[in-house]
């Protein structure tokens, strides 16, 4: 572990911790609370006695400072609080939820990245320009279609008309299939969007020049010397393209009855389930901050330029120490 | 006879653009033979590197050949198909790019790019591909080979890049070498250590070379044969004797006239009789930069007890390699920078700590202009805002006396005042720098630094702009402190010298007399350097 992870990671917390009071702010904020909204305000059954009995009993009679400062203790030793819907720890919840939801999404990111990358390559090299036209076409489309339509297109198509998948529930393998789909749509298109938009960079640089004056064919070109290079912005985006599965979780989901994050965050939203959608949005937090530090540490090893961080030498000096002064030292 | 290795017949390549066809090469005859050397010289737009790449057949996507034929050894090249010409690239004909600084993948490793050459072409497996790659890299000569093999682009130098590139081109052991502007981003001592070892590598494998160059002394120096082209036809063809002794062409004559190398004539001006307090005078300025810990922490001393003295209506030359510390000088002495220690006056008044509004007045008196006229320009501004800028902001004058004061300028410049309206990417870069310089003289400044003013330029445009420089100078009475690296230029305009390595001067004093008999062997090593040395002393011919 060096410095510069540390300092990454102490960022991350800064981060998880703003989520975790904007979040605080907005939803305690909201007019009605929790209990009120479970007895609705009109009820006759309740009598306003027990309701504040039950406000005590979730701590939301104290004033809001003070709420926040239990929270956060709280959160910080694990506790998230307790559904006041469905009287569940929301930890329990989320965790219920996560493995249907992973299981799509790292799905429809595999299909996305193979689709998208394929598509940016093949769209690059093609010879035709008709057909790198077309292709290229491809990825605006593939953002501009709504995922709850082409969802349900696909349970028409593939489970009404051919019954090949099932249209609904997370029993076995063939019903992962359709919701991945669905979700890979958009973010294959923005990764095929960017890549072969840098590919094409790439493609214009000198040292392609030097590549194809060395004699090397456009398959070899395109691998060996342009994709490394140009998958470096591309490598930023799928940080971002995480986010955008999670927030395609909640409509795909849906369109297919799953359950998961997703269609955690669309009933807790709908019953003002605050410390459930608290506890997604710093879930959620949590998944972006750690996919960004992944990304951050791989780009290293894939552009020798970047040094991590001037300090890092000094802990782990030799190999990367010495070049900076190189060029002006050495001469020719 | 020696073996014919490329011969080009009737070439004509045009770029096909929204707004029609230009037509860039016209009409080109060239042949090359084994052993041989032969320089395509022009200007930007000539055509001479269009040329280069249809040889190799590495024209831009918007580039076609109307007409003519390239044979490269029995190879059809125009009419190849592009697995063929996968069996002439590398291995038939190797390719010496211009900006060394792109022209490596800056994420592989130099031994496997150099490798790579001899992997494509089946000429090695992987283990003795690497092995000679270091040989390829030992034989460009490139220090610790073996070293060099392993590490990456950035962290070499741009001399060092470029005998990389070298080694690529000469790895397969071509017949022939294409070098377009091999040395053009290169330090003058650094571009000849590079040439000569080039020569050195072909002469001893009889490759023939195609040179493409602007530097007509660099041809002169290294060439059998000259070919010159002016807007996309070769105007003259010869040894550099014929082509250079005699031309016969009034374009080569030009160019001859103009090339800084080979122009004897100085355009200075007669110095005003000088006053005696000083414009500008440094006195032990140095400059300690820290490091970052990363290279090892310290520092890095930039500038190093540096004292000079410019006199009113005269000009001062700070000459050096990159890294030498000059444009750093001039950063203090124009008080952008804090010296470590020293001081700097400017008519006689110590200014090294002045602060505030004093310090906006004394810029007032100092002006710049900078070496690339393509982005020291603010592309969305008419000229006339970018000449009035510096007026705008010290509040000279109402807004038509601005106005005036531009056209003025413009006058002064020798630009006609329709181009006042114009914005900077309707100009040409010579037009662009007399922009420049307008904008430097709107505050009627006594000091003007000039940053390598006509480093960017070609040579023709180089010398009207020096000529100019010279003239107003006479005019307004302005001193100059010229930063440059070219000797050549350095030459023409300057009144006094001071040479700078590593940021100290080595040597400083009279032009004539540094030229004339450099006493520190750094600065003899900077004047054998500067290309046309054949052509100078009078002999010229092929060796």
């Amino acid at each position: 572990m060096n410095r510069y992870v540390l300092a990454r990671l102490g960022q991350a917390l800064l981060v998880l911790w703003a989520a975790y009071t904007v979040s605080f702010v907005v939803l305690y904020a909201l007019p009605g609370d929790p209990v009120s909204l479970m007895y609705g305000s009109d009820s006759s059954d309740v009598t306003p006695a027990q309701l504040d009995a039950l406000r005590a009993q979730y701590g939301l009679d104290q004033p809001l400072p003070a709420q926040y400062v239990t929270h956060l203790g709280a959160a910080l030793h694990g506790d998230l609080g307790s559904s006041v819907v469905l009287h569940r720890p929301v930890a329990a919840l989320i965790a219920d939820a996560v493995p249907s939801t992973a299981s799509i999404a790292a799905a429809a990111f595999l299909l996305a990245l193979v689709v998208g990358g394929g598509l940016a390559v093949v769209a690059t090299l093609a010879r035709s320009r008709g057909l790198s036209n077309a292709l290229l076409g491809l990825p605006p489309l593939g953002v501009a279609i709504p995922s709850f339509w082409f969802g349900l297109m696909l349970v028409q198509w593939f489970s009404f008309a051919h019954p090949i998948f099932p249209a609904v529930g997370n029993k076995g393998f063939s019903s992962i299939v359709l919701p991945a789909v669905t979700l890979a749509v958009p973010t294959a298109a923005i990764i095929a969007q960017m890549l072969s938009r840098s590919l094409q960079h790439s493609l214009r640089q000198p040292y392609v020049d030097t590549a194809r004056a060395k004699g090397a064919g456009p398959v070899r070109v395109h691998f060996r010397h342009a994709l490394r290079n140009a998958s470096l912005p591309a490598l930023t985006v799928i940080g971002l393209v995480i986010g955008e599965l999670l927030a395609g979780a909640v409509v795909t989901e849906t369109v297919f009855s799953r359950p998961g994050i997703g269609r955690l965050t669309a009933t807790s939203v709908s019953a003002q389930d605050i410390p459930v959608v608290q506890g997604i949005v710093l879930f959620a937090a949590a998944v972006f901050v750690l996919v960004n530090l992944a990304v951050d540490l791989l780009y290293p090893l894939l552009d020798p330029r970047i040094v991590r961080h001037p300090r890092a030498a000094k802990v782990a000096p030799g190999a990367q120490a010495a070049p900076a002064l190189e060029p002006a030292t050495a001469g020719v | 006879m020696s073996e014919r290795l490329l011969t080009v017949t009737d070439l004509e390549v045009a770029y096909r653009t929204r707004r029609g066809t230009v037509r860039a090469v016209r009409d080109v005859s060239l042949h090359v033979d084994a052993g041989e050397t032969v320089a395509v010289v022009g200007e930007s737009g000539s055509g001479k590197s269009t040329t280069a790449a249809a040889v190799v057949r590495l024209l831009a996507p918007a580039a076609v050949v109307d007409h003519g034929s390239i044979d490269l050894l029995g190879h059809d090249v125009v009419n190849a198909s592009q697995r063929a010409l996968r069996n002439v690239r590398g291995i038939l004909v190797g390719l010496v790019p211009q900006d060394p600084t792109v022209s490596l993948n800056p994420v592989t490793r130099i031994g496997e790019q150099v490798a790579e050459v001899l992997r494509i072409h089946g000429l090695a497996d992987r283990k003795n591909a690497d092995l000679e790659a270091v040989e390829a890299l030992r034989r460009a000569g490139l220090s610790d080979p073996e070293v060099r093999a392993r590490q990456y682009p950035h962290e070499l130098s741009g001399g060092m890049r470029q005998r990389v590139l070298i080694a690529i081109a000469l790895a397969a052991k071509p017949r022939l070498l294409v070098a377009d502007e091999p040395t053009s981003a290169l330090d003058v001592t650094v571009q000849r250590q590079i040439l000569d070892h080039l020569e050195q590598l072909t002469t001893g494998a009889g490759t023939g070379v195609l040179l493409i160059t602007h530097d007509l002394g660099v041809a002169a120096d290294r060439a059998d044969r000259i070919v010159v082209m002016s807007q996309g036809r070769v105007v003259e063809q010869g040894t550099p004797d014929e082509v250079l002794g005699s031309p016969s062409d009034p374009y080569t004559r030009e160019l001859l006239a103009a090339a800084p190398s080979l122009r004897g004539a100085r355009v200075i001006a007669a110095p005003v009789p000088p006053s005696a307090v000083p414009v500008l005078e440094v006195r032990r300025l140095t400059k300690d930069f820290t490091l970052p810990r990363s290279a090892g922490g310290g520092t890095l001393r930039a500038v190093d007890d540096v004292s000079f003295v410019l006199p009113k209506g005269r000009t001062l030359a700070l000459v050096g390699e990159s890294g030498s510390g000059k444009s750093t000088t001039a950063r203090l002495a124009l008080r952008l920078a804090e010296p470590t220690s020293g001081s700097v006056l400017v008519d006689g008044v110590d200014v090294t700590h002045t602060h505030g509004a004093a310090l906006r007045l004394l810029r007032r008196r100092m002006q710049v202009v900078y070496q690339n006229p393509y982005a020291s320009l603010d592309p969305r501004f008419s000229v006339q805002r970018i000449i009035t800028e510096p007026l705008n902001a010290f509040g000279v004058g109402s807004r038509t006396e601005r106005a005036a004061r531009a056209a003025e300028l413009l006058d002064v410049v020798a630009l006609p005042r329709t181009v006042l309206l114009r914005r900077p990417a309707e100009l040409s870069g010579g037009q662009r720098q007399r922009v420049a310089i307008a904008r430097a003289l709107a505050l009627k400044p006594e000091l003007v630094v000039l940053d390598e003013p006509v480093s960017a330029l070609d040579v023709s445009v180089q010398a009207q702009i020096l000529d100019l420089l010279a003239q107003l100078q006479a005019e307004l009475g302005l001193s100059y402190l010229f930063i440059s690296h070219d000797l050549a230029v350095v030459r023409q305009v300057a009144h006094e010298v001071a040479v700078l390595q590593r940021g100290r001067i080595v040597e400083q004093g009279p032009v004539e007399g540094v030229f004339a008999r450099p006493a520190d062997p750094y600065t003899a090593e900077l004047l054998s350097a500067i290309p046309g040395g054949r052509v100078r002393v009078g002999q010229g011919g092929a060796s």
